[in-house]
């Protein structure tokens, strides 16, 4: 079990390195498809480092502290609990038997601890920041779910380990080509959340400023800006494992998340931000329909 | 927010209950801002270092100066390469830029944003009317010198500077801040009374807090 911990700190580590330079190198390409030079790739480390050498920082109560807490172990413990590479004692993680339904609810887990905080921290315009991420974050799950399910009931289990293991064999018994149904739908609904656009309005980002994050800076904003690196990449990891087969390898994770995110860059950089109610009416609507699809394909033609 | 939400009054709670609400005390925190003494050694130079390569502009643009901070994030500027971003909240935000005139109703906005914002911070003022009014000079509602009500660390002149002279002022930021001499933030907290003072003689319906967290 030591060595299991052991293992853990090391993958957290690592992958949370590469979720750093992902996102920085994600906003180069963003920068150039502006056909600006744009902010240096390591410019992350900076923020943090900057955030944690503020002098003063102001406190709301023990729900404010909880907040980013909560949305770090959100990402950390979505990470925690999947096999990362296939085979490997390293990058096994905590991954179990069940746990295929555990991540379902450390996705949220996240999103209701910032509830918590933001409405502690006396903002006006929290409550209405937050119930639009939560409202989002609820129509992004539907189809999500359908596309599980779909999965599960093709692979009988809800154990990443063993949908993983079906997979391997060759590249036709990806469930991208057994299920493709289920994996459109599952591509389709995961963009909600990637947290950029066209979906990335309930986080506010510039303009707007009532996101969920508002009142949050030094400590707090580092805990932020961590799990903005690590739950894209384990995210995009769930992906990876449930889709496209599972990865053998570092180099092999490092590609194809690399693929998946920038799935979520290529609509992002092509597509104007919808409004939060045109967004969930989007998930509600296509992704939901073709995930319907898959699990009736699922049920008559595959069993 | 008026002036009367700021006095006492005694309100009678849904269970019928009265009691009295002192909103200065309850909703706002009366303690007046510390210095926080920076402690010179290589730490706080690396510190330092950061912070000058990671400077957080608050999206609030004040005066007409307020349209040459926009060209600063397109191709032909991009501020973005000297490590600067935008952030919409002041909590974030590590500089604020005075852009152009600042009339007192403007003022008293000023104020209460740069209050919010965290230790250290910086304030550049843009323009001549920052300076000493400017075109402005004879004008009854706006203010002449901007460092007779806040702490600022640049200036950049002109009518109005272009978004070259505003970079300029950035990478001039930069090097006060590598050698430490950028401590508006402390210089606030040190004369804070006076500061105080300056401003309620320009600010004469003062309905808020004397320091707003």
């Amino acid at each position: 079990m030591g060595e299991k911990i052991l293992y853990a700190f090391i993958s957290v580590f690592l992958t949370i390195n590469y979720g750093f330079l992902l996102n920085g190198l994600i906003r180069k390409i963003y920068a150039r498809v502006g056909r600006r030079h744009g902010i240096p790739f390591y410019q992350m480390y900076i923020d943090l480092l900057k955030s944690l050498a503020l002098r003063t920082n102001i406190r709301h109560g023990v729900m404010f502290y909880l907040g980013p807490v909560f949305r770090f172990t959100g990402g950390i413990g979505l990470f925690l609990f999947m096999p990362v590479i296939f085979g490997s004692e390293l990058f096994a993680n905590f991954s179990f038997s069940g746990d295929l339904l555990l991540l379902l609810s450390f996705q949220f887990f996240g999103t209701l601890g910032m509830a918590l905080g933001a409405s502690e921290s006396g903002h006006p315009n929290s409550a209405i920041g937050v119930t639009r991420g939560l409202a989002q974050m609820t129509a992004v799950e539907v189809p999500f779910v359908m596309a599980l399910m779909a999965i599960a009931v093709q692979y009988q289990s809800i154990s990443l380990h063993e949908i993983v293991a079906a997979q391997q064999g060759g590249i036709t018994n990806w469930t991208l080509f057994t299920n493709p149904l289920a994996v459109v739908a599952g591509m389709l609904a995961v963009l909600g959340s990637f947290m950029r656009p066209p979906f990335d309005v309930v986080l506010a980002p510039q303009e707007i400023p009532i996101g969920p994050p508002t009142e949050y800076h030094s400590n707090y904003m580092v805990y932020l800006q961590s799990n903005r690196a690590i739950y894209p990449l384990a995210k995009s990891i769930l992906i990876m494992n449930l889709f496209f087969g599972g990865a053998t390898s570092f180099g092999e994770m490092m590609l194809k998340t690399f693929l998946v995110i920038m799935w979520s860059v290529f609509v992002g950089v092509s597509f104007p931000r919808f409004r939060v109610e045109q967004s969930i009416r989007w998930f509600l609507g296509i992704p939901l329909i073709i995930g319907v699809l898959a699990i009736v394909y699922v049920q008559f033609f595959l069993n | 927010m008026s002036l009367e939400d700021l006095y006492r009054k005694t309100t009678i709670s849904p269970d019928g209950e009265e009691f009295e609400i002192n909103p200065i005390e309850d909703y706002f925190c009366t303690d007046k801002p510390e210095e926080v003494k920076p402690v010179q050694n290589i730490l706080e130079k690396f510190y330092n270092w950061a912070r000058s390569e990671s400077i957080w502009i608050l999206g609030f643009g004040t005066g007409c100066g307020a349209i040459e901070m926009r060209p600063l994030m397109t191709p032909r500027f991009d501020a973005y390469r000297y490590g600067i971003q935008w952030r919409p909240t002041p909590r974030q935000a590590n500089l604020l830029i005075i852009s152009g005139y600042l009339s007192t109703k403007t003022l008293k906005r000023v104020i209460r944003v740069y209050e919010q914002m965290q230790n250290p911070k910086y304030v550049m003022a843009l323009g001549s009317c920052t300076i000493n009014g400017g075109m402005y000079f004879d004008s009854y509602n706006t203010i002449k010198r901007l460092d007779y009500y806040l702490p600022v660390d640049v200036y950049v002149a002109g009518c109005m500077p272009r978004p070259e002279a505003l970079l300029a002022g950035v990478v001039k930021l930069k090097t006060l801040i590598k050698t430490g001499m950028a401590e508006g933030a402390n210089d606030y907290a040190n004369r804070f009374d006076w500061y105080k003072t300056n401003q309620k003689a320009v600010i004469l319906n003062w309905d808020m807090p004397d320091y707003n967290w």
